[in-house]
């Protein structure tokens, strides 16, 4: 029997780059098959390619043995091929049912037949074991999350023929890192849905790079590197060492720079207290040099807008706040910046970057924009800068959207160490970053915190909130629930952030 | 056509019904603040002494909907789609020209059609310059514009053709204080309001507006969905200009420039909440829209206002309506 979707020595390049050679892969219905590597390692051409979105330069895609080339997304559809994305392709401004069918809605007597596209979008929502959603919601007032399980439904929709609206004959599932925009108890969820989703047959090839996940899920690992395939084993007999060595080439050592010595911390470089605004209140902190402190929280307990409210881009309406010693309390970004606070937001490709331009446009914005008097870093300086950060990328001109995260988030970063920085934000500072960019920015950060920098780090991935923390400060809704020290445990975390009112729904 | 007619039994009603009831809906607002400058315009006209609502008013005020109102009826599907036409008032000119010619020489059929023939090339031209050579709407539409200007600039210094009276009724005769080209603009209105809510294309337009990348990745043909709208929207123009040639009784090459139908199109649709980069708005509104503008010519006409104040007041509603839909949509997305 030939398995549900065989793809055979699939090359791709572009514009005489080799993203993609001879890789092949095969997945069997009702299998989760995990595809790994680092950013660039072509995970994502491979899936564009499956997707229809671009087409290979040679090699073949099977599926149930038949064979198929697609130049547009919707033969891939056609050919019961789903994809969701990392980022989700939703029209906020439409209805759930409307975005579900999008593309693919049913007609009756010429017209679009609303209620067959809710009445099935409702059914599958409950299939999916889904409550919380109506099919007339407008995307935009669902949580992550949920727009997440509207992506899934839609993709189950696949093309449906009029006769039988919404017939789902999808059978390749394709997810691509879904679990990023996720908070810690969505992610089991998710991980429940992909599992009813196996049981319809579905064959669901999952990339992430969260290796916890994929040895949760999958039954065989496909590890790319550098657009080859290096190989493809059985989850069941290797490990995340293994894996790991195979997806960098090397052996990864201790995966968190060690922390910071008691003599290295130095006077508190930001206090605040008794701070507020509508989200938060009751803040007293002290960031002090030289240290970093952790922000644990669900989401929606207000982590975020900790560090927007610091950074002035949600202002404080209450209380005080100190930066090295002046009294300040931001009502802008501008103020904070000027005051040297910097924060790396949590949407790097909205918030971070300006993604059309250079790399070295983004890493003069804020000098550019701030401290227009200076010299902004050029030349030597900027190269060095960039340097600093490990920047991998094909020169200073390079347009951001085409670096891979990892590289994207350095600029980001190196776009406030240009502006010289005394306390240093981070939201969310590694979601989808690969292994190998990971470590290079944990080690990045720790070394700004061993230059005296105040570092604060708000991340709903516990192991790596632990791993870096000098202490661990914990939201729970809306105020600091309680402080860890160093080394503190997942149980004692989650037990603070869940614990007085506990939130079952994400905002 | 009414909506009864056309919906089947429930729930689609009930839903638009549950949409229209959302007070931030601009489509609503604009209607109310038509009703409100069409009282307001009755208030001031009465103090000065005039009469606001006689039926030789209400027929002007009318009448002036209709050629704006088809051309922004279009542009709302241009708009909507994420794209823009600023080739309008051009072709208009062009369409009552050869409406004309071609009604003295031949039938009135046979104009008609050569209109929306001229229309749907002009509109294919767009798309096809917009999707396929990928410029710029605002170019692309301007670009085409100045070749149609050349066209009639290089053939005609003036009027020409002769509408006969047979068609001249289209442009004025009425059922009491309704002139009969309202039902045209309604006609056509309607049908650009089916097609939006309850076909596909009209599906796949909002979406292409509201994000085309998104749009494309769920398997909608983009670009086909561009070049349609695009010849939807000069279909609309045609039609106006028909209206315009009926209206004049001959052809006007200026008859779309002077009046500016490209960026008052452009102000009706915005004024009538779609917004500008696509994606959300609709017919409804543009109507609303059209209606604001007319009433306040109209109030300014009998109050023989000078044209600056006029111009500065028509200014000053179309950026605070902006200005407001601007805040109501940051609040929602906060």
């Amino acid at each position: 029997m030939p398995a549900l979707l065989t793809m055979r020595n699939v090359s791709k390049s572009f514009l005489g780059v080799r993203v993609l050679s001879d890789v092949s892969l095969d997945l069997e219905a009702g299998e989760v098959h995990a595809l790994v590597g680092e950013n660039g390692a072509g995970k994502s051409t491979l899936m564009k390619v499956l997707a229809g979105e671009h087409t290979p330069d040679s090699g073949t895609i099977r599926i149930d043995g038949t064979e198929h080339s697609f130049s547009h997304p919707s033969q891939a559809q056609a050919a019961g091929i789903g994809i969701i994305h990392q980022e989700f392709a939703l029209l906020p401004h439409r209805t759930v049912a409307e975005n579900v069918f999008l593309g693919r809605e049913p007609v009756r007597r010429g017209r679009v037949d609303r209620r067959a596209m809710e009445e099935r979008t409702a059914q599958l929502l409950t299939e999916l074991g889904e409550h919380g959603i109506t099919p007339r919601t407008y995307v935009h007032d669902l949580s992550v999350a949920r727009q997440q399980t509207v992506e899934i439904v839609k993709a189950l929709v696949g093309r449906a023929s009029p006769k039988d609206p919404g017939a789902s004959d999808v059978r390749v599932l394709v997810m691509d890192e879904p679990t990023a925009p996720l908070a810690d108890h969505e992610v089991s969820l998710l991980h429940d849905l992909v599992h009813r989703l196996t049981d319809r047959g579905l064959g669901i090839l999952y990339i992430s790079h969260r290796l916890r996940e994929v040895f949760d899920l999958s039954r065989r690992i496909t590890v790319l590197k550098d657009g080859r395939h290096i190989t493809t084993v059985p989850t069941a007999e290797t490990d995340t060492d293994q894996v790991v060595r195979a997806m960098v080439g090397r052996e990864l050592g201790t995966y968190y720079p060690p922390r910071a010595r008691p003599e290295e911390i130095g006077d508190a470089a930001l206090t605040v207290r008794g701070a507020g605004n509508t989200r938060i209140n009751g803040i007293d902190l002290d960031l002090r040099a030289g240290e970093v402190t952790g922000i644990a929280g669900l989401q929606g307990s207000g982590r975020t807008s900790l560090a927007r409210a610091l950074f002035g881009a949600a202002p404080f309406t209450e209380g005080t706040m100190t930066v090295a010693g002046r009294t300040l309390r931001p009502g802008s970004p501008r103020q904070a910046i000027r005051a040297g606070i910097a924060l790396v937001t949590e949407d790097r490709k909205a918030e971070g970057l300006a993604l059309r331009q250079s790399i070295r446009d983004n890493a003069l914005l804020v000098t550019r924009a701030v401290h227009a008097r200076g010299r902004p870093p050029a030349g030597r300086a900027l190269t060095g800068l960039l340097e600093r950060v490990t920047l991998q990328s094909r020169g200073e001109d390079q347009q951001a959207r085409y670096l891979s995260g990892g590289n994207q988030q350095k600029v980001v970063i190196a776009k406030w160490l240009a502006a010289g920085p005394r306390v240093l934000l981070f939201d969310e500072p590694t979601r989808g970053v690969d292994v190998g960019a990971k470590s290079a920015i944990h080690t990045l950060v720790r070394e700004l915190a061993r230059d005296g920098l105040a570092v604060l780090i708000v991340s709903s991935e516990l192991p790596e909130l632990i791993g870096m923390s000098d202490r661990i400060l914990v939201m729970a809704d809306g105020r600091l629930a309680g402080e860890l020290p160093a080394g503190a445990d997942e149980e004692d975390i989650m037990r603070l952030a869940t614990g007085g009112d506990r939130r079952e729904d994400a905002v | 056509m009414t909506d009864t007619a056309l919906a089947p039994p429930q729930p689609p009603v009930k839903h638009s019904a549950v949409r229209a009831s959302r007070l931030t809906d601009p489509a609503v607002g604009v209607w109310l603040a038509a009703l409100a400058v069409t009282l307001l315009g009755w208030l001031v006209v009465t103090l000065d002494g005039g009469t606001f609502f006689s039926r030789a008013n209400i027929v002007v005020i009318l009448s002036n909907c209709v050629a704006l109102g088809l051309v922004a009826v279009g542009q709302t599907a241009v708009i909507l789609t994420g794209s823009l036409d600023l080739s309008v008032a051009y072709l208009i000119g062009l369409g009552t020209l050869v409406a004309a010619e071609t009604m003295e020489s031949g039938s009135v059929f046979g104009a008609i059609l050569m209109v929306l023939a001229l229309s749907a090339a002009v509109g294919l031209a767009n798309g096809l310059v917009v999707t396929g050579l990928k410029v710029n709407a605002f170019i692309a539409t301007l670009g085409t514009g100045f070749i149609l200007r050349g066209w009639i600039e290089d053939n005609y210094t003036g009027p020409a053709g002769k509408v006969p009276a047979s068609f001249q009724r289209l442009g004025y005769d009425r059922i009491g204080p309704v002139p009969v080209s309202v039902f045209l603009l309604v006609a056509v209105a309607l049908a650009l309001w089916v097609l939006l809510k309850h076909t596909r294309l009209g599906h796949h337009m909002y979406a292409t507006g509201g994000d085309e990348h998104a749009a494309r990745l769920s398997g909608v043909r983009t670009r086909r969905t561009v070049v349609l709208a695009h010849v939807l929207c000069s279909l609309c123009v045609g039609a106006a200009a028909l209206f315009l040639a009926s209206r004049l009784g001959a052809g006007a090459p200026w008859a779309g420039t002077e009046a500016r139908y490209d960026l008052e199109s452009i102000a009706a649709v915005v004024l009538g909440g779609t917004v500008l980069a696509g994606g959300r708005g609709g017919v409804a509104g543009t109507l609303g829209g059209v209606l604001v503008l007319a009433v306040l010519d109209s109030v300014f006409n009998q109050l023989s206002v000078d044209p600056f104040f006029k111009n500065v007041v028509r200014g000053v509603v179309i950026i605070a309506a902006v200005a407001l839909y601007a805040r109501r949509g940051s609040r929602r997305s906060a």
